[in-house]
């Protein structure tokens, strides 16, 4: 069921922007390695999962070998070393969801997109997953799709949501998988060093280390703070149609669930 | 049946949440509009240790699950340099939702506060670990930061004080254990997230690349501003004992109005929580009670009988279980106690890092064993396999238990199998002699690829 695997021949390593952007990444902290999650958060970004040319081109970016970085990748949960499809939902089935009915939902969701959890659907549009608590207990049962939540699920809400997404009028809230955030730092001071005991440090060797320190010298430049870049790329911070967790903070006489969206809260605040 | 209520319960004072539901409540204008970088700027006209002493004063205990007083870890950080402060913004603890809140509702509280911690520590960098999968938190917060620094709140001479330092927003990538804070350093090192073996026991001794490391979750560090504006007595004033200050409280489960609320620490019972209109608002269709689960899922159980039990880390101890992270998950005569263990456990079966045999096998153990009770295909010598097990993974299954893995999830395993042994035998007994789920649907569906 899963998508058919992509040749490993047309994907791309790291593009030109991306690997500006890994170095700015690495930058930021004081010893190389500790760049390495982000990095391939950005690769995923960039790819939709993490193809073997990709790791190799992040191993050869950290002088760490391929299998310490797909050692790490594999670590992970949101990391997926098999293309996976436009979006990835992941339903909580954990404890308050399942108490909500996470189960039945998942249930639906497989029957309607004939997939099971784990899998991918035929037309590379959706890949399932059955996942542990979002953080979104409050609003069981819920969802993410490519990491954007959407609460208080029900099949029937399911439906309109899957509706919408491949109708791409949430194109706005829902970005590309692997996308993690759009907000891009503009400011920083440059990373410090740890002192003593012979680690690593962040530039001192290597072709990459040489350009990264040239980098980090930018970045000292940087403290002063740029514009807000979240204006300048219009992300848009308030959700209308997927869940903040926000909503589920709780004053007197407030609406147990929230509004839709934050978007549009008034100060009703204490 | 408990009716539905007034129970004279109060919610607030609102320490943290005090800006939640204000239009645009993650951005800078708003946050200024509401005391916003007051704190910090009363913290930074004080001496680093003054501060610290503020903090310790406050009595404020770590909210991330352990109880650790916040004030006494700082004092540990060993005098070398550099100092770092690692923020942990990992939350996974099944059915706590506090911090993805703070993160998303009020990120420049969160930014001042943890400026706050990095001034009284002499941290000379921030990293804030943020759960991969917050996507939205991830946003928002590197939103607040890019318009602090514009502000002039962080980074080069802070609000003109000559303090200087910076944060800077490391993401998750999926992995519970990270939220352990070894976990999490070497998850930030760039390495799977195993947690490590102690000694060290500190990271304040021994932490991020082997620098004194100081390590505070979310929601502890969100208390520092008010903190900083309203003094340490004004805190220390809320709660009781132990139990200082406020505590938001992450109700889910089967109640009619499920979702975070801060109350003051000590001063509302389970009863309060589950039942009065302004929490809660009762169970769903005024079902009766059948458990609560009162501190994430690694907390002993409780059944109907500790209704009237303190909110307050000190009676929920002396009861045999824990306030852990503040997350109380509320069941309904409707649901099948062996379900809900089995879902638990099947939790720390997929999270285990793997690194001790303890928590690795036993957990997948404890599952499978359960599953097959839930599925019918349960013996009843499993009941006392189930306790062994749990015997072999904790020596004694008591509260709090025996230490025999390198980090606490092993031992957090025999909560929900023993609380659900202990308090619901019958219902297992049920399972095996009926060869079926008592409780509708009477078989789980589950994905076979993880079943």
């Amino acid at each position: 069921m899963r998508a058919p695997r992509q040749r490993s021949i047309d994907v791309a390593r790291l593009n030109d922007d991306n690997l500006v952007r890994a170095r700015e990444l690495i930058a930021l902290y004081p010893v190389k390695r500790s760049a390495l999650i982000p990095v391939l958060h950005l690769l995923q970004e960039q790819d939709g999962y993490l193809s073997p040319d990709g790791l190799a081109h992040v191993a050869e970016l950290f002088e760490l070998t391929a299998a310490e970085v797909r050692g790490t990748a594999s670590f992970y949960d949101m990391f997926f070393l098999e293309p996976v499809g436009r979006y990835v939902v992941a339903v909580c089935t954990n404890i308050a969801c399942m108490l909500a009915g996470a189960y039945e939902l998942l249930d639906h969701i497989e029957k309607r997109l004939e997939v099971s959890a784990g899998g991918t659907t035929a037309d590379g549009s959706f890949t399932l997953e059955d996942a542990e608590c979002l953080a979104l207990c409050g609003n069981a049962p819920c969802l993410t799709v490519n990491w954007r939540y959407f609460g208080d699920m029900t099949p029937g809400r399911w439906e309109t949501l899957a509706e919408d997404l491949l109708a791409g009028r949430l194109a706005d809230e829902v970005p590309p998988h692997g996308t993690l955030n759009r907000v891009r730092r503009t400011v920083g001071l440059p990373a410090r060093a740890p002192a003593s005991d012979g680690a690593e440090v962040t530039g001192s060797r290597g072709k990459a280390g040489a350009q990264t320190s040239a980098k980090r010298q930018a970045s000292s430049s940087l403290d002063k703070a740029g514009p807000l870049d979240h204006a300048g790329h219009a992300v848009q911070l308030a959700t209308s149609r997927s869940t903040a967790a926000v909503g589920s903070i709780l004053a007197p006489g407030g609406s147990p669930r929230g509004a839709a969206g934050d978007g549009e809260a008034t100060g009703d605040a204490p | 049946m408990t009716t539905t209520g007034p129970t004279g319960a109060k919610l607030g004072p609102y320490v943290i949440s005090s800006r939640f539901g204000l239009k645009q409540s993650w951005g800078i204008e708003t946050y200024l509009a509401h005391e916003g970088y007051e704190g910090l700027r009363k913290a930074l006209a004080m001496t680093p240790e003054d501060v610290h002493q503020a903090t310790l004063a406050s009595s404020i205990l770590g909210r991330g699950g352990a109880g650790f007083d916040a004030g006494r870890k700082w004092g540990m950080v060993r005098k070398a340099k550099p100092v770092y402060l690692v923020v942990n913004g990992d939350e996974s603890e099944p059915a706590t939702f506090k911090d993805h809140a703070i993160m998303e509702g009020d990120p420049h509280q969160l930014i001042e506060g943890i400026l706050t911690c990095a001034y009284a520590t002499g941290a000379d960098q921030v990293f804030l670990y943020v759960r991969g999968e917050m996507a939205l938190a991830h946003e928002r917060l590197q939103a607040a930061l890019n318009e602090a620094y514009a502000y002039g709140a962080i980074g080069r001479n802070i609000l003109g004080s000559g303090y200087s330092v910076d944060i800077v927003i490391h993401p998750g990538a999926g992995a519970y254990i990270c939220g352990d804070e070894t976990g999490m350093l070497e998850s930030l090192e760039g390495k799977r997230g195993y947690p490590r073996i102690k000694p060290p026991f500190y990271p304040a001794v021994m932490g991020l690349y082997g620098a004194p490391t100081v390590v505070n979750n979310v929601e502890t560090l969100s208390n520092l501003p008010w903190i900083m504006r309203n003094g340490s007595d004004a805190f220390s004033a809320l709660g009781e004992g132990r139990s200082r200050g406020t505590k938001i409280l992450s109700l889910s489960g089967h109640v009619r109005r499920p979702g975070n609320y801060e109350v003051e620490f000590a001063k509302l019972t389970f009863r309060d929580l589950i039942y009065d209109t302004k929490l809660g608002g009762g169970i769903r269709e005024d079902r009766e009670l059948k458990a609560i689960i009162p501190g994430g899922a690694s907390s002993p159980w409780f059944g109907p009988d500790h209704l009237d039990l303190s909110l307050a880390n000190e009676a929920i101890a002396e009861a045999g279980s824990m306030v852990g992270s503040g997350a109380i998950t509320i069941m309904d005569e409707t649901t099948c106690t062996v379900r809900a263990a089995w879902r638990i456990t099947r939790f720390f079966h997929r999270e285990s890092c793997g690194q001790c045999t303890p928590c690795r096998e036993g957990s997948g153990w404890a599952e499978k064993v359960m599953r097959r009770i839930e599925d019918g295909e349960g013996r009843e010598a499993d009941l006392d396999l189930l306790m062994d097990i749990c015997d072999n993974i904790s020596p004694g299954v008591v509260w709090p238990p025996a230490q025999t893995t390198i980090c606490p999830l092993g031992p957090s395993i025999p909560s929900p199998v023993a609380s659900a042994i202990r308090l619901f035998r019958d219902e297992f007994l049920d399972h095996i002699r009926q060869g079926l789920c008592p409780f509708p649907p009477d078989r789980l569906q589950t994905s076979p690829a993880y079943a």
